[in-house]
This record gives structure tokens, sequence and C-alpha cells, in this order.
């Protein structure tokens, strides 16, 4: 099975006055799983129903391997696709689902009995053949429809937000197994989502889509690190915007000053982008002195605890500490703010980044 | 970062929680004895009837118990004919709505959501025609066009579709009076059912159309089938206005006419027809639960 190239160029699409595509262009490279990553309505699933042929896009065309494939109709495509839920046909157990798309192409039933029971051993399940699907957990469906996708080997794995209905912790053994599958077969992934943790575990690359364009594609590692745009930065795990004023190639932040990482905009004032790990925070009690701020809110998340730290001036600091050393962090506790001594991005500070900034004061 | 402000209000939840328990154990006594007297209301409502109808057809005056009457169902002249004809008829509808309805719901369904009210309303439409308007509206028709289409081939589709033997234009008309019922029962049972995702899916396997509707919408559908089905059939079974001004026998018809003469026969007939009635519809919920189990 090996992977095809997929790209995406100037597809545009509007459904009555909004714009769910506004030229997105995007290729993807053969055997790699990308995750179309970005809030609702960004136009991420309308590109992928585009690729599988469910949706016409007003303008742009869609290729696989360099044949433009838009007007090819959906039954004619050779793109695998897995749905969001409820996509297993309810009248034919697991083994008939797997065999639907062998059946639609006349293969005898020897063959497609053994084709399902060997893709059903791919994804785990060797035992459910005779199972229909409202016998199967959502898991299990889902690792149905998996296999039922992979069945027809295509070229192309259409994932739209697959493990968005199931529970935590299946979700990540699933996401887990997806990717160990992917990487064995080869084969191109498109993968939909709107959970950033789920885009940055398992994709070679993310492309994050904000109203119909293509914000930023890029590895996991450089998109959390290096935001492209404040969106970016926003999107993708928490961060924070601290007022600091620019002279030269330093940023001056929090009584500290910081090598600029990247163009700063031209203006003096601007938004110090920190992720809350780089905040260093200290209990005061520990050394005396007066604190820069309060703890709001803390809560733990197992390995680290998020703390809400309110500033003196109003401002408010995510940070994140270790979670054994939470108990320092108690809501009310006064505390001293600092960050790692790291080059940081810096943004220009429009009107409405400023209030997006500084939460409402009945935040408590 | 909203989920990390406690927006909890800890004193309200807990404190309204136990008020209404206490109530609760108490509350199905009540509606228990209501419960009770509605259904000896509506049993004696429906079963009064039938048992005074069962009575008279086995006790004639001053003669005792004798089934005499059931006897003669079946050697009663047109009896065959007149119950074949309306089954004959009410398979033609049911074939014929289905047909026309379901390719119609799947469609706007799928293709165009937004024409739903329409088709909705147009399905509807016939429960607020009264049927002798409807039958008044069909024969003007049909004594008209043969005068204005003598010359023509129409004129002899005019002929045909009055067949006595098999009345087509009964079955035209009985679609029409079918249409709210079964577009009813159809449209609950796409509900049901995800049918976008389905076609989707199937769709992505390389499936037609005709494939789609076939293998997966229909398979889907079998209860809400054979509830549409069952309608359309007790419909047809039962209609009188429409077969009597039109002067087709029907089964119904049929019982009218014996009505006059054998009074004893007619009613036993009555009571039959409503078993038959009541069989078809454990059979056709059998094989929609039959459906469910093994899906």
């Amino acid at each position: 099975m090996n992977g095809a190239r997929v790209e995406f160029r100037g597809l545009r699409r509007r459904f009555g006055s909004t714009v769910a595509l506004d030229g997105l262009d995007l290729t993807v490279e053969p055997g790699e799983l990308i995750a179309l990553l970005g809030p609702s309505g960004c136009g991420k699933t309308t590109a992928l129903r585009c690729l599988a042929g469910f949706e016409q896009p007003d303008e742009g065309e869609v290729l696989v391997d360099g044949s433009d494939i838009t007007r090819v109709p959906a039954n004619r495509r050779d793109a695998g696709m897995v749905f969001q839920s409820y996509s297993l046909f309810p009248n034919l157990n697991a083994r008939d689902n797997v065999g639907f798309g062998m059946r639609v192409r006349k293969a005898p039933a020897a063959r497609r009995h053994a084709r399902a029971q060997e893709l059903l051993e791919l994804v785990g399940l060797p035992s459910v053949g005779d199972r229909y699907p409202h016998q199967l957990s959502g898991g299990q469906q889902q690792r149905v429809a998996l296999a039922r996708a992979l069945a027809l080997e295509p070229r192309v794995l259409l994932l739209d937000e697959p493990l968005s209905a199931l529970d935590a912790k299946v979700r990540v053994t699933l996401r887990e197994e997806i990717r160990r599958l992917q990487l064995s077969l080869g084969i191109t992934t498109i993968f939909v989502t709107h959970d950033q943790e789920e885009a940055l575990s398992m994709a070679d690359r993310v492309a994050v889509l904000r109203d119909g364009r293509l914000e930023q594609v890029a590895d996991p590692a450089t998109l959390y690190d290096r935001p492209a745009t404040p969106f970016v930065a926003e999107f993708v795990g928490a961060m924070n915007h601290l007022p600091g004023l620019v002279s030269g190639d330093r940023v001056t932040v929090l009584g500290q000053r910081l090598p600029v990482e990247g163009p700063s905009p031209d203006s003096a004032r601007v938004d110090v982008l920190v992720r809350p790990e780089a905040v260093l925070v200290t209990p005061v009690d520990a050394s005396g002195g007066e604190g820069d701020g309060i703890v709001m809110v803390s809560s733990f998340r197992g390995s680290t605890a998020r703390l809400r730290v309110r500033l003196d001036d109003g401002t408010e600091v995510l940070a994140d500490v270790p979670g054994h050393d939470s108990a320092r962090f108690a809501p009310g506790t006064a505390v001293r703010v600092g960050l790692v001594e790291r080059p940081v991005l810096v943004a220009a500070r429009p009107e409405t980044a400023v209030a997006a900034a500084i939460p409402e004061p009945d935040v408590v | 970062m909203a989920s990390l402000t406690p927006q909890v209000t800890p004193g309200t939840a807990p404190g309204a929680a136990p008020a209404p328990a206490p109530s609760r154990p108490g509350r199905p006594r009540r509606p228990r004895v209501w419960r009770g007297a509605v259904l000896l209301l509506a049993a004696v409502y429906f079963l009064v009837p039938l048992i005074a109808s069962f009575v008279f057809t086995v006790k004639a005056p001053g003669q005792g118990f004798s089934l005499d009457a059931y006897g003669q169902i079946f050697s009663a002249e047109g009896f065959g004919g007149s119950l074949l004809l309306s089954l004959g008829l009410g398979v033609a509808t049911i074939v014929l709505v289905l047909l026309l309805t379901l390719p119609a719901v799947v469609a706007v369904r799928l293709g165009a959501p937004r024409l739903r009210p329409v088709l909705e309303v147009v399905c509807t439409l016939p429960l607020v025609v009264p049927p002798i308007t409807f039958v008044a509206g069909i024969s003007t028709v049909l004594r008209w066009g043969p005068d204005y289409l003598a010359t023509t081939p129409l004129y002899q589709t005019m002929i045909a579709v009055q067949n006595p033997d098999f009345p087509v234009v009964l079955v035209l008309a009985y679609v029409v009076l079918a249409l709210p019922f079964a577009y009813r029962s159809l449209d609950a049972g796409l509900g049901a059912i995800d049918v976008r995702t389905l076609s989707e899916a199937a769709r992505n396997l390389g499936a037609s159309w005709p494939h789609v509707l076939l293998r997966v919408i229909i398979p889907n559908m079998r209860s809400a089938m054979a509830s549409a089905s069952f309608l359309t059939l007790a419909l047809v079974l039962g209609e009188f206005t429409i077969a009597r001004l039109l002067s087709f026998e029907t089964f119904p018809n049929w019982i009218y006419r014996i009505s006059g003469s054998q009074a004893q026969v007619s009613v036993a007939v009555s009571v039959f027809s409503l078993l038959i009635t009541w069989l078809l519809l454990l059979a056709l919920s059998s094989a929609g639960a039959r459906q469910r189990s093994g899906s």
C-alpha cells in the first residue's frame, strides 16, 4: 500500500453567506499524516469532504498524485474515510461492514470474508466478526470503521474527527493505534480534529486553519515553539500575552530584559507571548519580601498544576508548576513571578488583543 | 481559560435536590388508579361492540348457539372475488405508494432539506380533502374523459383503468389517500437512522446511488416500510366511499350488499375481516421486530 500525494489548490467553497474555504492551498506528501486543526467553522471538514467528493468546491482543484479529481464522483475516488460516529451499517455485522466495499466490487464471498477477518485482526478485533454495530462499544465501532476504510487499500485515508465521540482513555489508545497502523501501511492520511493535543501527538505536520485559510503548517514542535501568527499561538496550547516594551533586539517584560525571537513589530509597545511552562513562580514566604501577584486559581492536572496569577497591575498570568509542588501554591498565596531566560516571541498589540489579554475583573 | 474559574455555586444545588425527593415515592400511587380507570373505559369502548357483534352472529332468536353464519361466509356469492380484489388493490397500492414516497423522502432528506416542509404539506393534503369531494372529482373526470378523448389512444386508457376486474383508478385514488400515512412512517423511520453518514460511508466504499438505496437505506428501514404497508393495507381493506360511488365491488362494498339480505352473515364477515386485519398486523409487526433483533 503506497500513499499518494494530495494537493489542495486555491480551494474555495461558500455556503450561502458563510465562507467555509477561502483559497486553501496545501500539499500533503506521500505517506504523511497531516492534521487539519482549527476551531469549528474553520473549513477543515469542508476541505476533507472536498477530497472525499461529498462537497464540490466553488473554485480550485483537488489533486491526487497529480491528477485532478475535483469532478470525480465520490464512489470512484480512491480514498477510505472514517466518520465521526454511527457510520457502520446497522443491518450488517462487523465482517460484512468491513467487506461492504468488496461486495460492491463483486468480490466472491470467500475472499471477502478472509480479507475482512484479516483487517479485523489488524485493528485488534479478531473475534467480533459476527457482532452487529449495536453490540460493539464506541471504540470497537470506530476500529471496525477503520478496518472498513482500509479494506480496499485506498491510497488516501481520511479521518473526520473519528475519536471525538469516545471517552478519554479509549481516545488515547486508539489514536496511538491509528498512528502505528498508518506508519506501518505508509498510507497518506488526513486527520481532521479540533483537539490540539490529538493533532500534536499524532501528526507529522499540523495545518492550522482559520476562516477557511491556512494559518500555518508545520511539524508539532515548530508549531508549538514558534507559532507563526498570534492566532496559532493562542489556539495551540495556552499562551500568555504580557505587555512589553521593545528596544533594540530585546524586550522588557515583567522587569526582565529578554532577547526577541524572530521579527518584532514596528511599535515599541508589544505583546510578549509566553507559554505557561516558561513562567517561573515562587511563593513569597519562602524568601520574604514583597510578591508580584497572588494565586487566584490552581487546577491540578497530575504531573503539573496550572496557576492563574493576578499581578499587582491587574494582568493575569498562567503558570505551570510541578504537580507535587502544587500544595505550596494554594489560592491566595502571594508569589513572585519571573520568566525563563529564553528568547521570546512578540506580537503587535491591537486594541482587541489587549482587551482579550486582560480578563474581566469578576473572574475569581 | 474559563474552565479554570470556579463557576459552581455550591449552596444552591444540594439545597434544591432533596426537596422533590420525598414526594417522589408517593407520586405513582394515585395515577395507578386513574390508569386502571382509563384502561377500563377504553376496553369497554372497544370491546362492547365487538362482543355484541360476535353474540349477534352466533345466536339466532329462538335457536341456541350456532357458528352457521361463519360457515356461510365462504359459500356466500361474491365473497372470494371481492376479498381477492381488495387484497390485490391493497398490494398494488402499497407497491406504488412506496415506490413514490421512499425515493422522494430520501432525496429530500439528502439533497434538499429545505423542501421537507413542502413535501410534508403535499403528502398531508389528502387528509383535509373529504373523500366525497375526491370521488366527485374523479367521477367527473371519468365521465368527461371518454367523450373528449374518443378519437385518441387515451380513450382506451380511460376504459382500461375502469376495468371492473382490476380497477386501476381505485389504486390511483388509494395511493393518494395512503400518502399521509406512508409519508409519516417513512419520515419517522428515516429520522431514526443517520442517512447522510450511512450513504456517504457507502458512497466512499464505491457504491452507486441505486446501490446505496437498495443495500443501505432500504434494509435499515424495513420496520418503517412495514408500518407504512400495514397502514396502507388497512386503509384499502376498509375503504368504502370511493369504491361505492365508482361502483366497484370491493370487500367493504360486498359486505354492504349482503348486509341487506343476510344480516347475520354480514356481521360475521365484519368480525372475520377484523381478525384478518389483526393477523396481518401481527405478521407485519413481527417482521419488523425480527429485523430489529437481527440488526
